[in-house]
């Protein structure tokens, strides 16, 4: 990574820091979903960008995060929130193995439709099992403890923006590490090869079908993940966390955000998020206008908001170097 | 005998494009394979290579029996190709698409933390690779932006960098310009030496470079061997030589262009 690229992201990670302390309450609570979304797209992009399969039932992964700590929470009393997130990892891994099998046997088109009908029946099976998951009324969360401290003493808003804001936070950057290092590792080089040219990759001793189904697994855990830290903040889970619009909201983030930079679905999020928050409080219908938003990126910058503002940042830089060499 | 194919047929619905064809490569030969087009030349590759299964027969190697292997199983045993229409990655740089070879290689693929920038042994390996075939100028260079020369060379030195014992090269040198196609077979056959691949089987049009740099020369008509000897033999040939040029009164003239040719190199 570029020097200036670190510079860049240490003040963002800075600003997060100080955020709680200097912005509004609510604010500071929808950055959560911000986190949230982001590590769960940090798995969705390992799937898009650089494996080149588009799902559009991830957000089945979701479900399984947030079911997980919901159960663990609410039906066994387990409220650790460490617990939740290596359960979650586990049951990620097994169900991205299950349907992975198959999906991945399938390209373009053919993946994308598939991963919708998986998620498409995780939700039947959360409706249709009402004993189990409360069916449409879904379940409920309870705060949990992190790294072992019990905050149930706090009041829910201050332990949001306080213990459970800097949680979060550390989960989205050693996840954002270790996505970083897989996408820069010799593994995260094969996967870019098959999106580019599986019939190639294949003939350079490339299992494509070994190396796709590693990618959703791991793409599913990390969504799996996001989905724990989604759970807390609704403080409820329900089978429309699973249904296929969520997948959408998804699909949606990392195109606006831009797929083709590591960094560009985290800005999707906060897009996404601030802007349903913003137009949700004044029309019904916000789905319409991020329609349109969505066809205007598309058209004009399909490599996203983030190919904006780099394009925007260097041409900046290079006013100013030509403006120092005048001088 | 390092490839053998024996009595294999391939059959595109009615169209036979592969009739009982029989050969065998013997350790250390530089076979080329010609015929006009639709002779099942590439059709040939393809099912040595694993890309497409026979309808009948048996492809050996070593004396095992590859029929239908897939193209990574055979690439792990020592055999690789590269493609008539250039096979590259094309958002990978040029420096990075021979990294992929060398991870398969040294079986590195599933390092899933590992730091491939700071991966010496394959950055050194891809380097050498990137210098046998005069691309370390452009080793940064993304490959769709390269001219068609540099990736047809990429293509190839790919395929050169998993180090095989045999490789198959469908037509290396088309698409490229006459005056480059001796450089790149030059090229190649320098790379061949020093990465220490003894046997090599291509399909390729040129004549010049068919009867310079063979030591055996197969010819295909329909679906099926026509000739098979040294190229001083198929030379002689009449009718493989009327066959693959495409007249009959072409034995004469191509004859005479091939001594001049040979005279030239002298």
């Amino acid at each position: 990574m570029k020097k200036t690229g670190i510079v860049f992201l240490l003040l963002i990670l800075a600003f997060l820091l100080v955020w709680p302390f200097i912005g509004p309450e609510y604010q500071v609570y929808l950055t959560l979903s911000f986190f949230a979304y982001s590590v769960a797209l940090l798995g969705f992009n390992l799937l898009f960008n650089y494996t080149g399969l588009l799902s559009f039932g991830h957000a089945l992964f979701i479900g399984v995060g947030g079911y997980t700590a919901a159960f663990l929470t609410s039906r066994f009393h387990i409220p650790y929130m460490e617990v939740s997130i290596l359960v979650t990892i586990l049951l990620s891994g097994v169900v991205a193995i299950l349907i992975g099998l198959i999906c991945v046997r399938y390209i373009k088109i053919y993946f994308a439709m598939l991963t919708l009908a998986f998620g498409m029946l995780f939700h039947s099976f959360l409706m249709k099992t009402y004993h189990l998951t409360g069916g449409d009324e879904g379940m409920s969360v309870e705060q949990p403890y992190l790294l072992g401290m019990d905050f149930s003493s706090m009041d829910q808003m201050a332990f949001f923006s306080g213990p459970y804001y800097y949680y979060s936070l550390g989960v989205l950057i050693l996840a954002s590490i270790a996505m970083w290092r897989i996408v820069h590792s010799p593994f995260g080089l094969c996967l870019t090869s098959i999106r580019d040219n599986p019939d190639k990759a294949e003939y350079l001793g490339i299992g494509i079908r070994k190396y796709r189904l590693l990618a959703f697994i791991i793409s599913g855990c990390f969504t799996g993940v996001g989905g724990v830290l989604l759970a807390p903040i609704t403080g409820h889970m329900d089978p429309g966390m699973v249904f296929w619009t969520h997948s959408g909201d998804m699909v949606f983030m990392t195109l606006v955000g831009g797929f083709s930079n590591f960094f560009g679905p985290m800005l999707g999020t906060v897009i996404f998020i601030t802007l349903r928050d913003v137009i949700s409080s004044y029309i019904e219908y916000w789905r319409l206008i991020f329609g349109a938003l969505l066809a205007a990126i598309v058209i004009l910058s399909p490599g996203g908001v983030i190919e904006v503002l780099t394009n925007l940042f260097t041409l900046i830089r290079r006013k100013i170097m030509a403006g120092e060499n005048a001088s | 005998m390092i490839l053998e194919a024996i009595n294999i047929s391939k059959y595109y619905g009615e169209f036979c494009a592969l009739k009982d064809v029989s050969i065998g490569i013997d350790e250390g030969e530089f076979v080329s394979v010609i015929g006009p087009n639709g002779a099942g030349k590439t059709t040939l590759i393809n099912v040595l290579t694993g890309f497409l299964k026979p309808d009948a027969g048996q492809v050996n190697f070593r004396g095992k029996d590859i029929a239908g292997k897939g193209p990574e199983e055979l690439s792990t045993m020592g055999i690789a190709r590269s493609f008539q229409l250039v096979h590259i990655f094309p958002e990978l740089s040029l420096i990075n698409t021979i990294k992929v070879a060398i991870i398969s290689r040294q079986a590195k693929g599933m390092r899933l933390f590992a730091s491939l920038a700071r991966d010496k042994e394959v950055h050194e390996q891809a380097l050498e690779v990137a210098e046998l075939f005069g691309l370390a100028d452009l080793l940064e260079e993304t490959a769709k932006n390269c001219p068609q020369g540099i990736k047809k060379l990429l293509d190839v030195a790919s395929a050169f960098a998993l180090h095989p014992e045999i490789i198959l090269l469908d037509e290396p040198t088309s698409g490229v310009s006459t005056s480059d196609k001796n450089k790149i077979m030059q090229v190649l056959v320098d790379a061949s030496k020093k990465i220490g691949i003894k046997t090599v089987l291509q399909v390729e049009h040129d004549m010049d470079i068919v009867f310079s740099y063979s030591d055996r020369i197969i010819a295909m008509q329909q679906g099926k061997v026509l000739a098979d000897g040294s190229p001083a033999e198929v030379e002689k040939n009449e009718e493989v030589i009327c066959t693959v040029v495409g007249q009959k009164e072409c034995f004469q003239t191509f004859n005479r262009i091939m001594s001049m040719n040979r005279e030239e190199r002298a």
